[in-house]
């Protein structure tokens, strides 16, 4: 009982990971309708920033940096491709965002090289214990900052007017236009915030009791990918969802790896998989996806 | 690409001018495309083994992009799994034609002759795609490429685990290739020579790449032209137009499954045949992107574009790695800078984005915008879909809605 609720705690955690990389994928296609490869090259490029620079900058610089060079990176994009292609095909956006993706990717493996680099979490690797229950201070402080920003963003699509237009935008792009929106704009904030979204969720991916910055914390991203499909991808609600789900589902797969066994080890890794694929079967849409209807 | 869209209404005056013109480019084609062939047969007599190797790789990943193909650029059916399907052929011609073998990790073979496991890799790639059809069938757009993705996901933990099968994390060696008794391996019996030139492995496997890729070229030209080859564009411009045009959707889709992973098996075992030895790391999500990078430079939906973008993807890291020490800013690995590998992510993926951006069509949209000028202007009828082959192909870019998601 006691290993189930661990595991229980740890799928949360890793699930509040998901949740802020796939709400920012979630956004991002509400905003400009593109789907976003390159969310794992951003979480790299935030906890990169804030690997090279904690000893300078100290800590809250450094994350300060990141986050911000998250955000900027995320705009630059942006303005710089994404605004020009407005309507181009989908299919066309997406595969840009994975060459995008590779050119940003490359590029921090090739400085990363073999190092691993610490952030120096004030929090370092502390464990501390919920009712018999332990987990690691960054795991317990990730579900809690996790929470806070998902829960602040979901006042702020209800509520301002950016969260407003935004939702119009997804509603009815041509529409909103003409209502006097400026779409540029929206969608030019919306991957500022998956760039914050994705550095905040680097900030946590490598801390304890993972050990630090490599190249392969961009595939974390990835992961978040079926979270953000399961849940619907123009669902804020269902990337949460979603996202808590495949965290659970993948904690579970490797706490009880001994009595899965059959499956093979490491299929932990698979698991966002399998349930993603296990839901697309019944709901082509996702869980809270809105339906595609076709009118003739 | 609105010409791809208008019907000239029928001129009979012009007919027959039009029909000569036509044909004369028709012409011009065939010699060029004769030409590039003889020379392609004779290359093995001149060049070394190096770029021997690098083609037979190049033929292997053409074929791999012409499937990839015809179901992201003809079908519209965006697909990141095309690793797996590489996989399965790989694997399995491994398995039948191989024999057991492994220290630590100990495997079984069927040792039958390589056709036959050739053949069987080519049919079991295709189950593969026929099993993953009614899930595609369901989707839609990038749903259907993110869970195309989550095949590459699996499949690489199944090669892991299934070591009896695949070897498991390290891999197991890939038996040579050889057709009734003329072997294209490593053993050079019988023994060949032409021209005082000996036939050895490099030579042997060119023209098996070659033979198998001509192959492929044309079969897909003429898919594209069949009826068939128009329902799956129409499939790709609109489902609702297709299936009011009386396209049986979910039977089409299935059938570009079952084609393009066909494909993808055959080229997975010539890549086997072509990186000698098969591991699970081969088949991972970067050769998947490295073969939608393929089909977005070289351009959607067209086969000179696919063995044009296939032959620069794959051929790159080879040349940049054979000529490191001659190439500025590349390093050997170890030193700091940047080795062959990365310099080509570098490039290909700003490639992608360049073509995105300014040329849709890619290289051999560009390939056609450079040949349109040099006609005379009142000559309108070298432009008509029916003189170029790859023109008919196109996506109609004005139409987002129909590779859009929710509407």
């Amino acid at each position: 009982m006691t290993q189930f609720l661990s595991l229980l705690l740890n799928g949360l955690s890793l699930g509040a990971i998901y949740a802020l990389i796939a709400l920012g994928f979630v956004i991002i296609f509400k905003a400009s309708e593109v789907t976003s490869f390159m969310q794992g090259s951003l979480l790299l490029l935030g906890a990169y920033l804030m690997g090279r620079l904690h000893e300078s900058l100290g800590f809250w610089g450094a994350v300060a940096v990141g986050i911000a060079g998250s955000a900027i990176a995320a705009m630059v994009v942006e303005r710089l491709l994404i605004n020009r292609l407005r309507g181009a095909p989908v299919i066309s956006l997406a595969i840009l965002t994975i060459g995008v993706d590779l050119i940003i990717v490359t590029e921090l493996t090739r400085r990363i090289g073999s190092d691993i680099l610490n952030l120096g979490h004030p929090w370092g690797g502390r464990a501390i214990s919920i009712g018999g229950i332990g987990m690691t201070t960054n795991r317990a402080l990730a579900i809690v900052v996790a929470g806070v920003l998902i829960g602040a963003l979901f006042l702020t699509f209800k509520f301002s007017s950016w969260g407003i237009s935004m939702r119009a935008a997804a509603e009815d792009g041509e529409a909103a236009a003409l209502m006097g929106i400026h779409m540029g704009r929206v969608s030019m904030f919306a991957w500022m915030l998956a760039g914050v979204l994705a550095a905040v969720a680097g900030l946590f991916a490598v801390g304890a009791p993972t050990p630090g910055v490599t190249p392969a914390v961009a595939t974390v991203a990835l992961s978040a990918l079926p979270a953000a499909i399961l849940g619907g991808l123009d669902s804020t609600g269902g990337a949460l969802v979603g996202g808590i789900l495949i965290g659970l589902a993948e904690a579970m797969a490797a706490g009880y790896q001994d009595q899965i066994a059959f499956l093979g080890r490491g299929f932990g890794d698979v698991v966002p998989y399998v349930v993603m694929v296990a839901v697309l079967l019944v709901r082509p849409s996702g869980l809270f996806g809105t339906r595609e209807m076709t009118r003739v | 690409m609105s010409e791809t869209t208008t019907v000239r209404e029928p001129q009979p005056r012009e007919k027959a001018p039009r029909r000569a013109a036509r044909s004369r480019g028709r012409l011009v084609r065939l010699v060029a495309l004769l030409v590039l062939v003889a020379v392609l047969m004779l290359l093995p007599l001149y060049v070394q083994e190096f770029w021997l190797r690098t083609g037979f790789a190049v033929f292997a990943a053409i074929i791999g992009a012409l499937g990839l193909n015809l179901l992201v650029g003809t079908t519209g059916q965006l697909s990141l799994g095309h690793a797996f399907f590489l996989a399965v052929g790989a694997v399995t011609y491994t398995y039948v034609s191989g024999l057991p073998g492994g220290t630590a990790n100990p495997y079984d073979g069927l040792g039958w002759p390589p056709l036959v496991g050739m053949v069987l890799g080519v049919i079991a790639a295709g189950a593969m795609g026929v099993l993953f059809s009614p899930i595609a069938a369901r989707l839609r757009g990038i749903y259907l490429g993110i869970a195309s993705l989550g095949l590459v996901f699996i499949g690489e933990h199944v090669l892991n685990t299934w070591t009896s099968v695949t070897g498991g994390f390290n891999g197991r060696l890939v038996p040579g290739f050889s057709l009734f008794g003329f072997s294209f391996g490593g053993s050079d019996s019988p023994y060949l020579e032409v021209l005082g030139v000996p036939f050895g492995q490099a030579e042997r496997l060119w023209y098996l790449g070659l033979a198998l890729c001509i192959a492929a070229s044309w079969f897909a030209a003429n898919l594209l032209r069949s009826r068939p080859g128009r329902a799956l564009q129409t499939l790709r411009d609109s489902e609702v137009a297709a299936s009011v045009m009386g396209v049986d959707v979910p039977a089409y889709k299935a059938r570009a499954f079952l084609v393009s992973s066909m494909y993808a098996g055959l080229a997975g075992v010539l890549y086997a045949l072509s990186i000698g030895s098969v591991a699970p790391d081969s088949f991972g999500l970067t050769l998947s992107v490295q073969f939608l990078a393929m089909i977005v430079l070289g351009g959607l939906g067209s086969v000179t574009g696919s063995i044009m973008g296939a032959a620069f993807v794959s051929a790159l890291p080879l040349v940049f790695q054979q000529y490191a020490g001659s190439l500025p800013f590349i390093v050997n690995p170890g030193q700091p800078g940047i080795v062959a590998s990365q310099a080509a992510a570098f490039l290909y993926g700003a490639a992608i984005v360049l073509v995105v951006l300014f040329e849709p069509g890619g290289l051999a949209g560009l390939a056609r915008r450079l040949r349109r000028p040099t006609r005379a202007p009142g000559d309108r009828s070298a432009t008509t879909s029916g003189a170029d082959p790859d023109q008919v192909t196109q996506p109609a870019q004005a139409d987002s809605s129909t590779i859009g998601d929710n509407e």
